[in-house]
């Protein structure tokens, strides 16, 4: 019942999830452009500190000649293009940075816990998916022209990797896919404040005729219209509202959506006790 | 958990609800964002005790929400709270010293030995190679400028004169060899990682660069051989090289394990046979890293100083039989299959 909203949404990114206690959190799956994101400042971060760790290494040769630093440099190097992903995702936020910035975490597909041999495989994969293309584009810069009929079918046949999420349901990498994980939306967020607060209701009464016009849907787009407290949204739904129900318009927008609100969602809660949900307005009373 | 009185008047479901359960879900967002931040051991004893009880009532008041209240926001926040508390809960692995332990006890050898059939033929295909390589280049020289970079024979290439040959093998480098050890075992390390990882596009590519690596190896043997050189170019190479191949032979075993999971998944699913052979050839992987390490070592300083061939087949004779031990020693227990 609860399900018959969602499959008009854009396409769904909720997937079951169900907890040993048997409750499904319905994860919410990572959005394209939030990856490409958090991806786009890993690299950023990767980079200044490989900037840092350079002009440190670089100042500190000048002072003292040694070996050691080119071969901190050497490790570091390594350690921060094959490291970087993984130290970050077997920590408790599964995230690197950019990932915690753009509100995502890496999770088990399974639902077990995250293992070191899955993270180092879904980071390793990127091998295939970023540099091999990278190194095939600088391999035709260096030979100009030659063999491009080679070069494009290399690109392709690499671009099947780079653009893999783009091809399949779930957002999978092949880094995913072979590691057997995928990437979910985890931003904490705040409770938003109790719109249905006692004091602040002015105390306006409706009739049922003006209950019955609107449904669940209508009534969380008035929560979200609420929540963000745009004048022109509230004076618009403010003036539908009073115009499909025949009241007089009191100047007081906000506080009359407010009181539509607390009254509307009392009584569709109330036919929630007795087993009946109305989705929204095109459904029956 | 004590419940204030119902704010008088409350009309709607949520304003109650919040109101009776919002300190004890105030209380797991407290406690969960502390093991976010810092870890499980930031938390008190009394927060510990509390934890799976705030966190079940925070799971029970999700499910009422969910059919009781048609306010958004609380749904929504109720499912990213359980949500976190889960992962906190059921998410991070035990400390990092009984993870390493695990690894090294356990998980390395038997993901070692469960590759044992893709690193047979990963060996194999990488002596064939070298073979075919050797024959090449003793028939016809010209071979060994195609096979072998110029930058990579550095003057080893057939025309050069025993003696020359000799210095190569003998000769302790310019001295900078703990930096010569740090770049072979990070470029070794980052073409195995390829290695594996190309694996995916079933497996071809990795058999290519095995088949190139064996190629290269034969190469070499054919320029040392005429001249008398083999054993020793065998003893230069074995200090190392035991490790070194031995590493890319299984990284490439990796590799195909991944490709032939994906191409034949026998009775699992697809995605199925693709994760598990994927978890276990990452967790080979790991080890392969660590074993270039040691290869690195040996390479930059152990055959620097040590240049005489009977000590250089002694050491990499030892690491081999040491490495083989490890990973195939009789009688490991077979009670933990690997995945």
């Amino acid at each position: 019942m609860r399900r018959t909203r969602r499959a008009k949404g854009p396409a769904d990114l909720r997937r079951s999830f169900v907890t040993p206690e048997g409750v499904d959190l319905r994860l919410e799956l990572g959005g394209r452009g939030a990856r490409a994101g958090a991806f786009v400042i890993d690299v950023l971060a990767i980079v200044a500190v490989l900037i840092v760790m350079s002009v440190t290494v670089g100042l500190l040769a000048l002072a003292a000649r040694s070996e050691l630093l080119a071969i901190i440099w050497l490790l570091g190097f390594f350690l921060l293009r094959n490291g970087w992903f993984v130290l970050w995702e077997t920590g408790p936020r599964g995230a690197t940075p950019g990932k915690r910035l753009m509100g995502l975490r890496v999770v088990a597909r399974d639902g077990a816990r995250l293992t070191g041999g899955a993270v180092v495989a879904r980071n390793a994969m990127r091998e295939i998916e970023l540099f091999l293309p990278l190194s095939f584009l600088a391999g035709q810069a260096a030979q100009g022209t030659a063999g491009w009929f080679l070069t494009l079918f290399a690109l392709s046949w690499s671009g099947i990797f780079l653009f893999f999420p783009l091809f399949n349901r779930d957002r999978l990498r092949v880094g995913d896919l072979v590691a057997g994980t995928w990437v979910v939306r985890a931003a904490p967020r705040a409770l938003g404040a109790d719109l249905a607060a006692s004091d602040r209701r002015r105390g306006r009464t409706f009739s049922d005729a003006a209950l019955e016009l609107y449904g669940v849907y209508e009534l969380q787009t008035l929560e979200d219209v609420l929540r963000d407290g745009q004048n022109e949204a509230v004076a618009t739904v403010a003036a539908t509202i009073r115009r499909k129900a025949g009241l007089p318009d009191d100047g007081d927008d906000y506080g009359f959506l407010q009181d539509y609100y607390n009254a509307l969602c009392a009584r569709l809660e109330s036919g929630l006790l007795v087993g009946r949900r109305r989705a929204d307005k095109y459904a029956g009373t | 958990m004590n419940a204030p009185a119902f704010p008088s008047g409350a009309l709607v479901n949520a304003s109650r609800f919040r109101a009776a359960h919002g300190p004890a879900w105030d209380q797991l967002e407290r406690l969960v964002g502390l093991m976010e931040r810092r870890s499980v051991r930031a938390l008190s004893d009394d927060d510990l005790l509390k934890l799976p009880l705030l966190y079940r009532a925070t799971l029970s008041s999700l499910s009422v929400a969910r059919e009781t209240s048609l306010d958004r926001a609380l749904v929504g926040y109720l499912e990213q709270l359980s949500m976190r508390a889960y992962f906190q809960l059921y998410g991070p692995p035990a400390t990092g010293w009984a993870q390493l332990r695990g690894f090294f006890a356990r998980e390395w050898p038997a993901a070692v030995r469960a590759l044992w059939r893709e690193t047979l033929a990963a060996l194999v295909l990488t002596l064939l190679a070298a073979l075919v390589g050797y024959l090449l280049v003793r028939d016809d020289p010209a071979w060994f400028y195609r096979v072998i970079p110029q930058e990579l024979a550095n003057g080893r290439d057939p025309t050069a004169s025993a003696v020359a040959l000799r210095r190569t093998l003998y000769d302790s480098g310019d001295g900078a060899l703990a930096t010569f050890a740090a770049y072979l075992f990070t470029h070794n390390a980052q073409v195995a990682i390829g290695c594996f990882a190309l694996g995916f596009a079933f497996a071809a590519p990795t058999a290519l660069l095995l088949l190139y690596n064996g190629l290269m190896l034969g190469a070499f043997f054919a320029v040392f051989a005429p001249k008398g050189l083999a054993p020793n170019l065998l003893a230069w190479l074995t200090i190392h090289g035991t490790t070194e191949i031995f590493a890319i032979v299984i990284a490439g075993a990796a590799g195909f394990r991944i490709g032939t999971a994906v191409a034949f998944p026998g009775r699992a699913s697809r995605m199925d046979a693709a994760v598990a052979a994927g978890r276990l050839a990452a967790t080979a992987m790991i080890g392969v890293v660590l074993m270039l390490a040691v290869a690195g070592l040996l390479e930059g300083i152990g055959r620097q100083t040590v240049t005489s061939d009977g000590a250089r087949l002694l050491i990499g004779g030892t690491t081999l039989a040491g490495w083989l031990l490890y990973f195939y020693r009789p009688g490991r227990d077979a009670s933990h299959p690997p995945r």
